[in-house]
């Protein structure tokens, strides 16, 4: 059971973590559609998000809820990727005013949907028949984010001067970041052990085609992928995770008996 | 009083979605099943896309409606077989293009991620609910809900949503 339960904590951090993140463009958006749009993919990673919570909250019975596991866990108890928690500035932070950069958005959605959308393609035949049933749903919605993130990374990348650099500094400071997609840790060792997850490395050929299509499209540079591999899986984060859990979590913490 | 399996579907079947009133659940493909368990009734729903705001009203509506008629029974949310665009019933679709929404294509069968990615956008066009010309282009993948995406009329000149498969 605890294979399972810290590999379905994984996934459902990855998608919280990123809904919540995205979040961050409603209202702010670079134009109508796109804040819509950046919107629903938030609603769909948070509806992925609560169905694994709800099903960890399930194994492990008692009085645990998906509420306590999202707004209840600090920081180290998280599991998701450290790409989904850093910023929306990218590279661009040391520029005043550049909070948000729409490029490092894209580049990350795209790199994730790109990685999701075959894993939860493999997961509708793990052994776990919930997170199979899970799985099947996200699917379909995460095609349609990989679909979208594409289309606007080659709209960028092939687009001006300044879209172009922009995007290809995105694509630099991310990519490194994926590296942890490859490694093994031990929740997911334990889980394709057990049947219940999928060793990512055997999706990693499809994932480089989907990627270097598209980026060959978009006219940018794949850059090569080394240094520091992030831990993020393993509840080692970087600074940003904290303050993004510091907001998402502030309301349910001074309401704890709380319900919506 | 007990009701039956039959008086529980006749309850709910006019029963309307949250979302786009014109369309009943059971055309949505969103009411399942009703069936008779150890101890009563069963309403199984299934949830659309993963993070409908509309799923927790709908689930109120369904209580409330066989509340109103005097029935008792539980509502259960199933997530296996998951829902698809391709439940929908061709009057419910018809009732969609007459609301101005663009009915779902059919899925394609067995489309890996692989073969949905190598083609995109393009493949069917999406006939215009207005005026019904197929000149129209795709001006967002996500409309006013998740479900839906925007396009436009190059003929006729109007927007409109297009309910995506699913």
């Amino acid at each position: 059971m605890s294979a399972a339960v810290d590999y379905l904590l994984h996934l459902a951090d990855n998608a919280l973590v990123l809904g919540q993140r995205n979040a961050e463009w409603c209202g702010h958006g670079p134009i109508l559609e796109e804040d819509i749009a950046q919107s629903n993919v938030s609603l769909d990673l948070i509806g992925q998000a609560r169905m694994l919570y709800q099903l960890v909250a399930t194994l492990k019975g008692g009085d645990v809820t998906e509420d306590k596991l999202a707004y209840f866990r600090d920081t180290h108890e998280f599991r998701n990727y450290t790409l989904l928690e850093l910023p929306h500035h990218g590279p661009l932070s040391a520029y005043a005013g550049s909070s948000l950069d729409y490029g490092t958005t894209i580049v990350r959605n795209f790199l994730y949907s790109a990685l999701m959308a075959l894993l939860w393609e493999a997961l509708e035949k793990s052994a776990n028949a919930d997170l199979a049933a899970i799985a099947a749903k996200s699917v379909k919605e995460v095609r349609y984010h990989l679909r979208h993130s594409r289309d606007w990374l080659v709209r960028l990348g092939d687009g001006t001067d300044e879209s172009h650099a922009r995007s290809q500094a995105s694509l630099d400071h991310l990519f490194p970041y994926t590296q942890e997609f490859w490694a093994h840790s031990p929740a997911e060792a334990a889980a394709v052990e057990a049947g219940i997850g999928v060793d990512l490395n055997t999706l990693k050929a499809d994932w480089d085609a989907i990627v270097d299509a598209a980026l060959a499209e978009a006219t940018l540079q794949r850059p090569a992928a080394g240094g520091y591999v992030t831990e993020g899986k393993k509840g080692v984060h970087s600074e940003h995770l904290g303050f993004l859990l510091a907001e998402m979590q502030s309301l349910a913490r001074a309401h704890p008996q709380g319900v919506w | 009083m007990t009701a039956t399996v039959e008086e529980v579907w006749a309850a709910l079947e006019d029963l309307a979605d949250p979302e786009i009133p014109v369309i009943s659940l059971r055309e949505l493909g969103i009411l399942r099943e009703v069936r008779a368990a150890a101890d009563g009734l069963e309403v199984v729903i299934t949830p659309t896309y993963s993070g409908c705001p509309a799923m927790g009203q709908i689930e109120d509506d369904v209580r409330s409606t066989l509340k109103n008629r005097g029935i008792s029974a539980r509502v259960v949310t199933q997530l296996a077989p998951a829902w698809t665009t391709d439940w929908m019933s061709q009057a419910g679709k018809e009732k969609l293009r007459a609301y101005g929404i663009a009915p779902p294509h059919q899925t394609p069968a067995g489309s890996s991620v692989m073969h949905f990615i190598s083609k995109p956008a393009k493949a069917e066009a999406v006939p215009c609910p207005h005026c019904g010309s197929s000149n129209t282009q795709v001006s967002s993948h996500f409309g006013s809900t998740a479900c839906k995406a925007l396009y436009k009329c190059q003929d006729c000149q109007e927007p409109f949503d297009y309910f995506k498969p699913y």
